[in-house]
């Protein structure tokens, strides 16, 4: 009896200096549909995977879904491998999620864009709203004809708090402005069709607008090639997008999941891996617009004071920005 | 099917000329292999083993299958009655409606009623869904090939719009319904069995199987032992026959199309009712257009779809573990080999028939 209590303090010794110095860690992803490489929301995940591999020399397993069934498959799969943390991807895998994290109680799993309830769940989601509403801002300061675009990808709740968050940027700058907004289709299609991103931006253009936001993920490429080919201004989404068309692209929404994904991969390795959930925004420096050598001539010091002092407003409060998610309506 | 029918001995139709095209497909792909960098022997390897070693794979495979069943002796059925139904994909988006619809609003049903009732609502739909087409080609001369394939895109947008404005869960992220009560639930076969005592891994196999080979049997029996299928059968073969034989050529083509279409639509038993228990976007992942090959494939004829299911569920389930155990082959790869299979086995038949036809046909003169 008296050995067995000794081997059970032993054991718990050596397992609490093994998390405490946390290294042997075995971390993968697990990407939306999209895919790896969608110039967007997924390939945010992976710059940031990457980024950790090469500060940290540790390398980390992924996977490419096909079909919805494979969801639950694949993060069963890794987590019975002994992988640690998984990073699913997207809204999407939420609910596989939930049933494989109650299977591997040891397992921690880390969420983007969607919360789950477990005491093995990491939820990372974004403000996403309030970087919209930032550019927004700087749409309306921007356009001279007082009319700015929006194109959507799928017309689902997401995109929706996109636009949201962008109107009421566009309404704070510049009251009377008009905001045409368009959804680029109905089907998965509506992620990757750059040709019909660049008709619709067209349109728009046709009809006044001069600055034109997407979040539409490859189909915005397209977005942003018909307004630096009409000399317009566009604005990217998720990554960086300004060196797409320098000088033509006003800024980019920056959504950090980049950030997110190296946070919590190093946070695993450092053991102090947490459960809950965490929202990104302004505050956390989650999402935010981007300035740099290719746009820094079109952003005048006026416009880059009034986005300072509405991130500072939103960020104390004094600016409230609504989000669609909280009651499905956009006032 | 093709120009000049070309006249081979039933068993090479039927087994020797997709097995050649398999074995091509496999071929090329393992030269593609090659190329990245990686062992096509050993990849085929982890493949079949993938696919068909353990019990997990087996599950995944045969789910896979159910899918394919559905969808392909849908577009089978249209096939014999000379019609080319590329809607799959659209009328199992509307079976999936008509499954959630009779899910969501009989909750308090019991399941043995709950369950036959959402599947006859899926059938049902999805049978209005390509009677539409159905009705144009027969009274309009609108071709079906192309009605069908924008009725696919109606039928995403509709549910894209149902999914958003007016059945989505308040609040939530995704476009997606509430979970049905667990009484619509089509049972696991792990969870069947384990009511036996017997366990098996988790996988997506659930009762639906049964029903696809029950589908399977009945198209069967509906084209070559009914008065109906003949009639579609001989619409399909020579029309202008049937009009002389008294057969209404525009009544067949509706009548065709819909069970076309409610085939289809079952999908959706095993795709919503099975494994997902909630309606949600894209369910039908391309089974519907996947079904085209695996008629093809397997000639129209039940038995062969059933092979020929088998065989994409293989290479659905196997593709998965191979992109798992080798990183250097993504899942674009596994869509390239799949492609193969169905441009050897659908396009490229020819390439084996004409051939072997020439050979059969120089041994019948040697014989003679």
């Amino acid at each position: 009896m008296r050995t067995m209590i000794m081997g059970l303090a032993a054991a718990i010794a050596l397992g609490g200096t093994a998390l405490a110095q946390g290294q042997a860690i075995k971390p993968a992803i697990v990407y939306d549909l999209g895919g790896k490489f969608d110039k967007s929301f997924n390939e945010g995940v992976y710059t940031g995977a990457e980024q950790f591999k090469k500060d940290t020399g540790v390398e980390y397993r992924d996977f490419e879904l096909q079909n919805d069934a494979q969801r639950e498959q694949t993060l069963r799969r890794f987590a019975r491998d002994g992988f640690s943390p998984i990073v699913a991807v997207g809204f999407s895998q939420a609910s596989a999620l939930e049933k494989v994290a109650k299977e591997f109680p040891n397992s921690k799993f880390t969420l983007i864009d969607m919360v789950v309830d477990a005491p093995n769940v990491q939820s990372i989601v974004f403000k996403e709203h309030e970087g919209s509403f930032l550019v927004g801002l700087l749409a309306a300061k921007a356009s001279k004809t007082g009319k700015v675009g929006f194109v959507g990808g799928m017309d689902i709740p997401l995109i929706r708090k996109f636009a949201c968050g962008y109107v009421q940027g566009v309404k704070y700058a510049n009251a009377s402005a008009e905001v045409l907004q368009n959804m680029t289709g109905t089907t998965g299609a509506a992620w990757n069709d750059p040709v019909k991103g660049a008709e619709l931006a067209k349109a728009q253009i046709d009809r006044g607008a001069d600055v034109i936001y997407h979040a539409a993920g490859g189909t915005g490429i397209g977005v942003l090639r018909a307004t630096a080919d009409a000399g317009k201004l566009g604005i990217g989404v998720d990554s960086n997008q300004n060196m797409l068309h320098p000088g033509k692209v006003l800024t980019s929404m920056l959504k950090r999941v980049d950030v997110a994904t190296i946070d919590s991969f190093k946070a695993a390795k450092d053991g102090t891996w947490k459960p809950g959930v965490t929202v990104l925004g302004l505050k956390e420096n989650g999402v935010a617009w981007a300035l740099d050598d290719n746009n820094k001539s079109l952003i005048t010091p006026d416009m880059k004071a009034a986005a300072d002092k509405a991130a500072a407003d939103i960020v104390s409060g004094a600016v409230k920005v609504h989000d669609y998610m909280s009651d499905q309506k956009c006032p | 099917m093709s120009a000049a029918p070309i006249e081979l001995p039933r068993w090479a139709d039927y087994v020797l000329v997709p097995a050649l095209a398999v074995a091509a497909a496999f071929v090329i792909a393992g030269l593609v292999v090659l190329a990245i960098g990686e062992n096509p022997l050993e990849s085929t390897a982890i493949l079949l083993r993938g696919a068909l070693a353990t019990g997990e794979g087996v599950g995944f495979t045969l789910y896979y299958a159910t899918n394919f069943i559905f969808t392909g002796l849908a577009v089978a059925v249209a096939f014999h009655a000379g019609l080319f139904n590329i809607g799959g994909e659209g009328q199992a988006t509307l079976g999936g409606l008509g499954a959630a619809l009779v899910c969501l609003q009989f909750e308090s049903l019991p399941g043995w009623l709950l369950v036959p009732l959402g599947a006859l609502s899926a059938a049902a739909f999805g049978a209005l869904w390509a009677l539409v087409p159905g009705y144009l080609q027969a009274k309009r001369g609108s071709h079906i090939v192309i009605t069908t394939i924008m009725f696919n895109m109606l039928a995403s947008a509709l549910l894209v719009y149902l999914l958003v404005n007016v059945m989505g869960r308040p609040g939530s992220m995704s476009p997606e319904t509430r979970t049905f009560v667990p009484a619509a639930h089509v049972p696991f076969l792990h969870e069947i069995l384990a009511r036996f005592g017997v366990v098996i891994p988790t996988t997506p196999l659930n009762g639906s199987f049964v029903l696809a080979l029950a589908a399977a049997f009945g198209v069967w029996l509906l084209i070559w032992r009914t008065r109906l299928g003949y009639a579609i059968r001989t619409v399909g073969a020579n029309p202008s026959a049937a009009v002389y034989a008294g057969i209404s050529i525009s009544r067949i083509t509706m009548i065709a199309m819909m069970i076309s279409g409610g085939l289809a639509g079952l999908l959706a038993v095993n795709e919503i009712m099975g494994v997902q228990d909630r309606l949600l976007l894209e369910f039908t992942g391309g089974y519907g257009f996947i079904g085209i090959a695996v008629a093809l494939m397997g000639r129209s004829h039940p038995v062969g779809i059933v092979l020929a299911s088998l065989l994409f569920g293989v290479l659905y389930q196997g593709g998965t573990e191979l992109a798992f155990d080798k990183p250097a082959i993504t899942r674009d790869m596994i869509v390239t080999i799949s492609g193969l299979v169905i441009l050897f086995a659908g396009a490229l038949d020819g390439v084996f028939r004409a051939p072997l036809g020439r050979f059969f046909a120089s041994r019948r003169r040697g014989d003679a």
